[in-house]
């Protein structure tokens, strides 16, 4: 995997207590790692910090695993 | 248990009280000033921040997470009062109470509160007024930011109960500061004579208040406002 999807992990690790090998890119937030609202926040405002990006809110909506969160956080770099 | 405690607007009146008595705790305290540092500060790190401006909000806090750590109570006092009747208040005179007194309790919570959730315990306490519930003639724009603080803190206290953050008003009556002593003694009386305790209280009992909302004792509080009011607004 790249050093993108590694950096990535290192912060849902961290924001959502999980360990690395559950942040697959099919996991889902919710079901998955057990991810709360405030959760998804707390991991999106640090990974526009980590990855220099803005995120909109609408950009958010129906977002739900960690695959489309990577793709939209990278295909804002 | 020491805490690092903010007060916001602690140079003087409630926060100063506030800072005081959460300093003579034994706690790490932090206040914010726009004007003047207070004099008996010693144990009290001052940090000079206008709650209208986010950039120097965000620089407190950094100063403060730098020297003390991150902030696990916020008593966000700060706050002004341009008092006319309604007739001859410009638009300036009502927005600016309000950024001040409403949207900038908004600003430091809203800063505070991330470093709180991570920590999973934090206490926002709001200082409202009774003349949010009762209105004050003379006062549309105070008692209008005051009435909506009641609005920010139970919203901030649904959004961040999960995470194990109280946030709640204290909403004093007549106090003994400088804030009053812009009253005239007519006014003084009329107001004192309204309330059911017959006199102002000192600031320090509002302080009692902040401290005992801020405690580990009152963990299953929050959304409430707690009058500290002699009376004054009972039923409202």
């Amino acid at each position: 995997m790249s050093d993108d999807f590694e950096k990535f992990k290192a912060c849902a690790v961290e924001i959502l207590s999980v360990s690395p090998d559950q942040v697959t890119m099919e996991a889902t937030f919710g079901e998955d790692l057990g991810a709360d609202s405030l959760d998804l926040v707390e991991l999106v405002m640090k990974l526009e910090e980590e990855f220099d990006v803005t995120v909109d809110e609408d950009e958010l909506e129906g977002i739900a695993t960690i695959g489309q969160a990577y793709n939209l956080i990278i295909s804002k770099k | 248990m020491s805490r690092v405690v903010l007060v916001t607007g602690g140079n003087r009146g409630i926060g100063l009280a506030c800072a005081r008595a959460f300093a003579d705790a034994g706690n790490q305290v932090a206040i914010t000033y726009r004007s003047e540092a207070p004099a008996d500060s010693a144990d009290i790190l001052c940090v000079r921040c206008d709650v209208t401006n986010a950039e120097q909000v965000d620089a407190a806090f950094t100063e403060i997470e730098e020297k003390l750590g991150p902030v696990e109570i916020l008593i966000s006092n700060a706050g002004m009062t341009i008092d006319k009747l309604t007739m001859r208040m410009t638009d300036d005179d009502f927005s600016d109470v309000l950024d001040s007194n409403l949207t900038g309790g908004f600003r430091v919570a809203k800063r505070a509160i991330p470093k709180m959730m991570r920590a999973r315990w934090g206490r926002v306490i709001f200082i409202g007024s009774v003349v949010g519930s009762i209105g004050q003639a003379g006062q549309s724009n105070y008692a209008a930011s005051k009435a909506g603080l009641i609005g920010l803190a139970r919203s901030l206290a649904r959004e961040f109960a999960s995470r194990n953050v109280t946030v709640n008003v204290v909403a004093p009556g007549p106090v003994a500061t400088d804030m009053f002593s812009a009253v005239d003694d007519a006014m003084r009386d009329a107001i004192t004579g309204a309330v059911p305790l017959g006199r102002m209280a000192e600031p320090s009992e509002i302080a009692a208040a902040v401290q005992f909302l801020a405690s580990d004792s009152a963990g299953y509080i929050t959304g409430v406002v707690l009058p500290v009011d002699g009376g004054l607004g009972m039923g409202g």
